[in-house]
């Protein structure tokens, strides 16, 4: 089993506010000059099928939430991987007032890679780096469950009715009355 | 060796046999899949065990589900899968193993439209179109087979001594465009393709994780190996030209799925209600004794 993980792992992508350069290359990923199916890595898109979650950009304040809930709904073992400079310390967004400055302030991080952007190659160096320790993982949890323990994720609550569609009826109620 | 046919016509010992050989086939075939078309595109490919990697990590994965009905779906499937390859090799009603076969897909609809995500419930909706489309022909085909020998059973097609493929070619070529759906190959794969891991074509598998997402995978290999056991029955007199037939279908879907591209769901029904129907109508006019 934990050599079949370390063959298999399906990446998700999360982009926290990233100037897209990590993407495209990361993207670069996929096509045949590099190919990163020969690993087993399937780009998937439900964080709930995926091993690892690849973050590019640096975080800020408002989608941090989003980053914790997307890593909170992959089941374990996982692994984060952080691809840029950006996830990694804020890179030139540092200074910004709203960045937060890495992944690392609001989920743990296993690799780092840097570069602005880092190469196709580095980029599956990571990710083949990510699927060890995702290896390890496997292999440190017990293996013996003698109780299928169920997780159950509740999902988030229903926004509440804003009070948008209210006034959108009263105003058009208005409308009709005039 | 008479001895032994005789041990293989056992019904018990032909549904184990064809539990555990079915995922094995099914597996070797999406290998197989994901090989060749990466090659047609150029890529390397992954190894050809690699589903097979892909089921087991899984099996490792955390379990994780948003309600229990979900797990009492997700073995509907797989079980009602199990129970269409058994009826199927022991020669059972056609129409009941085309009855359990749906609910088999229902009941994977039903798993993805329990929960509250629109991907899912998109990409069920989708299935169900899926359904749709392909249901008619199937029921058509088992028609024909009815026409042909006289009778509903799958052990009649396999008595007679003339291959199916002879008396019903049209209804074949029906056929193929329902496999082709059934593996998600395009331009059907408007649900549950093969390659697109992350568009709304996979939105049905959107909420199973870890093993139960592992049980659905079984349960498509056992479809892979279905369909790839009822193109081998339209010439079941012949192994050889059987294992060709299946060759040059499979080979043609892989070069169809990689040559186009992905169309609505509402084409698909318009097209498979069309050209396949009628391919299939026009082939139970001269069956029609």
């Amino acid at each position: 089993m934990t050599k079949a993980t370390a063959k298999s792992p399906w990446v998700v992508h999360v982009n926290c506010n990233s100037c897209n350069g990590c993407d495209i290359e990361f993207l670069a990923c996929l096509t045949p000059m590099y190919d990163a199916e020969r690993f087993g890595v399937v780009h998937i898109g439900s964080p709930k099928h995926a091993d690892i979650m690849v973050v590019t950009g640096s975080v800020n304040h408002r989608n941090a939430r989003v980053l914790r809930n997307l890593y909170e709904q992959m089941p374990g073992p996982k692994v984060v991987v952080a691809m840029g400079i950006c996830p990694a310390t804020g890179g030139i967004f540092a200074d910004c007032y709203n960045v937060l400055g890495g992944v690392d302030k609001v989920i743990p991080v296993d690799v780092y890679v840097p570069g602005c952007p880092p190469r196709p190659e580095a980029m599956l160096d990571g990710i083949l780096e990510g699927a060890a320790i995702l290896a390890q993982k496997q292999q440190n949890t017990p293996t013996v469950k003698p109780v299928m323990k169920l997780k159950i994720v509740k999902p988030a609550p229903a926004p509440a009715p804003a009070e948008a569609p209210a006034a959108a009826g009263a105003t058009g109620e208005q409308a009709v009355a005039k | 060796m008479e001895n032994m046919m005789k041990w293989l016509n056992d019904p018990v010992v032909r549904s184990v046999l064809a539990l555990i050989l079915a995922p094995v086939l099914g597996g070797i075939i999406m290998g197989l899949d994901r090989k060749i078309t990466a090659r047609m595109q150029g890529r390397m490919g992954p190894p050809l065990m690699q589903p097979f990697y892909d089921i087991i990590k899984l099996m490792g994965k955390e379990p994780f589900v948003l309600h229990r009905p979900q797990i009492l779906y997700t073995m509907l499937h797989l079980v009602f899968m199990m129970i269409t390859v058994v009826m199927l090799v022991t020669g059972q009603d056609l129409l009941m193993v085309l009855l359990i076969h749906a609910f088999s897909s229902i009941a994977l609809v039903l798993g993805g439209m329990s929960v509250r995500s629109p991907y899912s419930w998109i990409g069920s909706q989708r299935k169900i179109m899926q359904i749709l489309a392909y249901e008619p022909i199937l029921i058509l085909l088992i028609l024909g087979i009815r026409l042909r020998d006289g009778s509903f059973l799958g052990s009649a097609v396999l008595e007679s001594q003339e291959p199916l493929i002879y008396s019903m070619p049209l209804l074949f070529l029906a056929f193929v465009c329902v496999l082709a759906i059934e593996f998600g190959k395009s331009p059907f794969d408007v649900s549950s393709s093969h390659h697109a891991h992350q568009e709304i074509v996979r939105g049905v598998y959107q909420e199973y994780a870890g093993p139960f997402y592992c049980l659905t995978e079984i349960a498509h290999f056992y479809e892979l190996a279905l369909g790839f056991g009822l193109v081998m029955a339209f010439w079941h007199t012949n192994i050889l030209c059987g294992f060709l037939l299946e060759t040059v279908v499979f080979l043609f879907l892989l070069v169809v799925d990689n040559a186009f591209s992905r169309l609505t769901t509402g084409w698909m029904v318009r097209y498979m209600w069309t050209v396949p129907l009628s391919l299939a109508l026009a082939n139970l006019i001269w069956l029609w004794r």
